[in-house]
This record gives C-alpha cells, sequence and structure tokens, in this order.
C-alpha cells in the first residue's frame, strides 16, 4: 500500500434535482423537499463498463470531502484520506469512489440552513424530520443522475455503516457488495440516550432560541453536546492511555473548576473545534435520524427477512473496545445474513480505540477491505 | 485441484475431507484456519461454504483467499445456526481444544446433516510408548508442544471418542483411521496406530 499518494486538488460538485418545479423528493414522512442539493466528490474514473463505482458514506458529522485537499494551502485532507487514493485501499487507479454529503447536513447537501424557497428564510426548524432511508434515497438518485447502475461497494463507518446497511434493504440488487464498519442494525437504548442528552444540551441554550439564530449560534449547547458525545467514542482504556490522570499545566496546584485535567482540556477543544464546523440544527435532526434507525422496522423485528433480498455479499468490521456500536451489534447481522444464506465475512478487530476505531484503525483494516473488493472486482470482470 | 491436495503440506485429514465431501453441498467448518480446505471446496466441489475462526490472523487469510468466514469462538456455542442449516459441518482436529467437546459435537449434529470430525488419538503407538517409557507427556508432529502451552486440553483417545458418540446418541457412519507409514496396521488396530482418525457422523 502506497501510504503518501494523494487523489491531490479535488473540486466539489453539486446538483439540484427539482429546481425547475418537477419531480420532488418525497420523503419518509411524505413531506416533500424542492429543490433538492446534493453536494457531493468524486475521485478516480469510471470504467467504460461501470462496474468499479465504489460509494463512500460518511458518518454523522462527517462531510463529502472524503480525499485530498480543496486548495494546495489546505492543512487538512479529506476524513478517509489514508484509505482513498492511488494505490492505497480504495484505488483510484483502478476504482471511482464518489462521496456525497447527506441531506439534513451542513456542508453543502440541503439540511435546516439551506433557504426555504416557500419563505425565502432559513428552514431552521421548518425542515422537515428525515431518515437514514432518505438519506439513501437522496444517493439513490445522485447514482441514477451519474447513470452508474451498480456500485461495486457501498461502504460506510457508523451512521455511514447505517446507510450501506439500508441500501441492502431498499435496494437490494444496486451494490456487489456492502462493508458495514463500527456500525448496528438499529441504534442502541444507551446510544439514544446519550443523543438525548446532546440535544437537550443544545435546546437548552438560549442562543438556540428554537433553532432561528443567525449569527450568535449556540455555541455552548453544540460543544457540550461534542464534548459528551466524543466521550462515547473513545473507550476507558483510550482515555487511560492518551490522558491519564495527567494535569494540563504546571500551575494546577490549586485545585479549581477550570480544566485542571489534560482530558478536560482535550475536549473543550474538541467542543470547540466542533462548533466552527458544524450546525447545531443538522446535529438535531440527523442524530434523530440516527435514533429512529431500525433496519427491520417494516418486517416486525425480523432483521433476517429485512435483508433477505438483498444480491450484495458482505463484510462487516467491528472494534473490541467500542461500546457505542459493540461488536454485539455487528454479530447481529451477521446471524441474520448467515440465516439468509448469503456470504459474509465478519472480523472484530482487536482495537484499544472505542468507537473512533473505524477511522483510526485504517492501516490495520486496510488489507482486509482491499482483499475483499479485490475479490468483487475480480468476480465482475470475470463475468462481463 | 487433487494435486495441490497431494502436496506434503497439507494435512492428511484434510485431504480425506475434502474427498468426502458431495459436490454442490453447503459446508460450515469450524476453525477454518486461513480458509485453505474451504477455498479449495469451494472452487474444486463447488460448495456453498463459510468457516467460523477465532484468529483475526487468520480471517484476514481466508479473506484473500475469498473464503467467507465469520470471526468467533467455538467455546460460544452454534446457538445462531438453524436445526440443520448445513448439509455438511467439519471440524478438523480441533475438538481436543474446545472446554465442552461433548457440547459442541451435539450442537454440531444438531445443525449438519453430516458431521466430519478429524480427531487426534492419544492412544497412537507413539504416544504410549513415550508416556509409558519416558514417563513423559508424548511430543510428536501431530502433539508439537509441551503440556504446560499446549492448546489440547480434552486430548482422548480412538475408543474414548466412540465411547462419547455413543453416549450421546450420535450414530458414527464411516471411520477412516489415518496412519503414518504403517497404514495397513492403522487399519486392523487404528486405536493403537493411527495418530488421527476421520469420522463421519450423524445425529440418531
Amino acid at each position: 500500500m502506497k501510504k503518501n499518494n494523494s487523489v491531490g486538488i479535488v473540486e466539489q460538485k453539486s446538483v439540484v434535482f427539482g429546481e425547475n418545479g418537477d419531480d420532488p423528493f418525497i420523503l419518509e414522512s411524505g413531506k416533500k423537499l424542492q429543490p433538492l442539493t446534493l453536494l457531493y466528490e468524486t475521485y478516480g474514473e469510471l470504467n467504460e463498463k461501470k462496474n468499479n463505482a465504489i460509494l463512500v458514506i460518511h458518518a454523522l458529522t462527517g462531510n463529502a470531502h472524503a480525499a485530498g485537499r480543496h486548495t494546495q494551502s489546505d492543512k487538512k485532507t479529506g476524513w478517509w484520506d489514508d484509505m482513498i487514493g492511488p494505490g492505497k485501499t480504495f484505488d483510484t487507479d483502478k476504482y471511482f469512489i464518489l462521496c456525497s454529503n447527506c441531506i439534513g447536513g451542513c456542508s453543502g447537501s440541503i439540511g435546516p440552513r439551506s433557504i426555504n424557497p416557500k419563505t425565502n428564510k432559513r428552514y431552521n426548524m421548518d425542515f422537515p424530520i428525515f431518515t437514514i432511508t432518505d438519506m439513501v434515497r437522496a444517493q439513490y438518485k445522485l447514482m441514477q443522475y451519474l447513470t452508474i447502475d451498480k456500485w461495486l461497494a457501498i461502504v460506510g463507518g457508523s451512521m455511514g455503516g447505517m446507510q450501506a446497511l439500508q441500501w441492502a434493504v431498499d435496494y437490494p440488487d444496486s451494490s456487489v457488495s456492502i462493508i458495514a464498519i463500527a456500525t448496528a442494525s438499529s441504534l442502541s437504548p444507551q446510544a439514544i440516550a446519550f443523543d438525548w442528552v446532546g440535544r437537550e444540551a443544545i435546546m437548552s441554550d438560549p442562543n438556540w432560541n428554537n433553532g432561528n439564530y443567525e449569527d450568535i449560534i449556540p455555541e455552548k449547547g453544540l460543544a457540550t453536546a461534542r464534548m459528551l458525545a466524543h466521550i462515547t467514542y473513545l473507550s476507558d482504556k483510550s482515555m487511560d492511555i492518551k490522558f491519564g490522570r495527567r494535569m494540563g499545566n504546571s500551575e494546577t496546584n490549586s485545585k479549581n473548576f477550570t480544566k485542571n485535567f489534560q482530558v478536560e482540556s482535550y475536549l473543550a477543544y474538541q467542543g470547540q473545534r466542533f462548533v466552527e464546523r458544524f450546525d447545531a440544527n443538522s446535529y438535531l435532526y440527523i442524530t434523530r435520524a440516527m435514533d429512529f434507525f431500525d433496519l427491520s422496522n417494516k418486517t416486525n423485528g425480523d432483521l433476517a427477512s429485512a435483508l433477505s433480498s438483498s444480491e450484495s455479499k458482505f463484510l462487516l468490521i467491528s472494534f473490541t473496545s467500542d461500546w457505542l456500536f459493540s461488536p454485539e451489534e455487528s454479530k447481529k447481522i451477521v446471524h441474520a445474513l448467515r440465516r439468509n444464506n448469503t456470504d459474509v465475512v465478519y472480523c472484530n478487530i482487536e482495537s484499544n480505540c472505542g468507537h473512533d476505531a473505524f477511522l483510526i484503525e485504517s492501516e490495520t483494516i486496510s488489507p482486509l477491505i482491499s482483499d475483499f473488493i479485490n475479490c468483487r472486482y475480480k468476480e465482475e470482470k470475470d463475468v462481463k | 485441484m487433487s494435486n495441490k491436495l497431494g502436496q506434503s503440506q497439507f494435512r492428511s485429514d484434510l485431504f480425506k475431507i475434502y474427498e468426502l465431501i458431495p459436490k454442490e453441498t453447503k459446508v460450515l467448518d469450524l476453525g477454518c484456519g486461513d480458509g485453505t480446505l474451504l477455498n479449495l471446496l469451494i472452487k474444486g466441489k463447488n460448495v456453498k461454504g463459510t468457516g467460523i475462526e477465532i484468529s483475526q490472523e487468520n480471517i484476514f487469510k481466508c479473506v484473500k483467499n475469498d473464503v467467507p468466514v465469520v470471526h468467533g469462538n467455538l467455546n460460544d456455542g452454534l446457538q445462531e445456526f438453524q436445526d440443520m442449516a448445513f448439509d455438511i459441518v467439519i471440524l478438523s482436529r480441533t475438538l481436543q481444544s474446545v472446554y465442552r467437546p461433548d457440547q459442541l459435537l451435539t450442537e454440531m449434529t444438531r445443525i449438519g446433516k453430516t458431521v466430519i470430525v478429524s480427531f487426534i488419538n492419544f492412544g497412537f503407538i507413539t504416544n504410549r510408548y513415550q508416556l509409558m517409557f519416558h514417563g513423559k507427556m508424548p511430543m510428536t508432529k501431530t502433539l508439537p508442544d509441551f503440556w504446560y502451552n499446549t492448546q489440547n486440553i480434552h486430548l482422548g483417545t480412538i475408543k474414548d471418542f466412540q465411547q462419547l458418540c455413543c453416549k450421546l446418541n450420535i450414530k458414527i457412519t464411516n471411520k477412516i483411521p489415518l496412519g503414518n507409514k504403517v497404514i495397513p496396521l492403522a487399519k486392523i488396530w487404528p486405536n493403537m496406530f493411527s495418530s488421527t482418525c476421520v469420522f463421519t457422523l450423524t445425529s440418531q
């Protein structure tokens, strides 16, 4: 694996559906989103047979910028840059990779901060409730727009994994393979509880103002929600290794309520950075979509029957120390797939990094994913 | 295919198991290692194969071999599988290292129409010789580890295995004792001259 190879400078693309009053995007709730703006990025070239397309789906606070840089001076690369590029796991010399910003987000696709054409004001809390299924349906629209008939793989971690699985249920013949990392078939009550507290923090910030804020944003509430969530992305062991009980600075002989411990400074920093890049209303809507996610809600809780039409082969990856999306959640999906006689690979990767492992342990999971996709690609080439 | 199987590094019991499995069957290999056997079965006999494996490293190798495999520990049981979910369930030279061989055997015959077990025979003459004349736990090609670091916690003889099957109401439908250079003797007196024995079993 050539690690230094980058896709280089990438451009953001966007498409608007239903701009002229036709082709409205109807949500699961029956409400309309019109026009529907989707922002996306692509890397590599779609081949003539169009059998090398991979859909990469971001997690809760991610975006379409998965690899490369937007300008030379960008300090940071896309969120999965160590996986996407020439010679990397998602080899852009071989595959065509697409990543789009999910609906309801705040990074270019339509979301609560977009302008409602009916009122010419921001949607804010008038934005309709949407689901993981709606996110997938928006991606499906993009797939049709790009005239891709079938994905070679749909891959995502955490909320991205939920969408990858939802694809398998809603469009069972749309992908050769599904790669779902550190995810679940429904959100656990514990995770719902954390989401609730996070949203409470935002909504009790006076600056939130029922979602109608402009320049003064509910900074405090959103940062608190992020700090809380960030704890759930780590593990006790990773926190112990990273911070221990170390103090932030040497002047902390005086015990008080400021940031005495390193772990406190770290969380405050994460909270602050998050406020600069993410919108509070988007956070409310997307976490709610995750709460309501249940792959088997149309099959009376029968997961196997929900997945029974899928023609894909599956790769599921969990991490031993992930307590937010625990290995048990992945095993439930594996059992359902096996019951259906669906080909499935499952690996529970040894890691201390908690839920964050799905981004941190790239090097570890890389051969697993690249070998899996490579086998699928060979099959496709042999068939056609 | 059989040329590759005939190579010396491929264990003789796996070769025998490969021969025993009919084409186009649904196969579960418990403790499938790097997936070599399943890969050959999938490609050579067009079986619908899948494995369970405990080691992360081996799972990576399985994926390279394009073998569907699930990370799992046989000691956790096979509850997730429905009755008679597979035509064939394989357990090769692993029974001696699980916590409860009796429970695993019962489970295997529940989920598989046919069960194939290759069993390490502690009653093999070399083992008896070493224990008798050296007074020490045997160390052989089949049992290469010391008594204190071996994974083998439930060693038994062919006779022990047969008695267990009888007790569990498991029917032995085929018994293929494997020997080294003394094959005729292995067939005549397996419990003495066969180092490994392949059994096919069904629930009664």
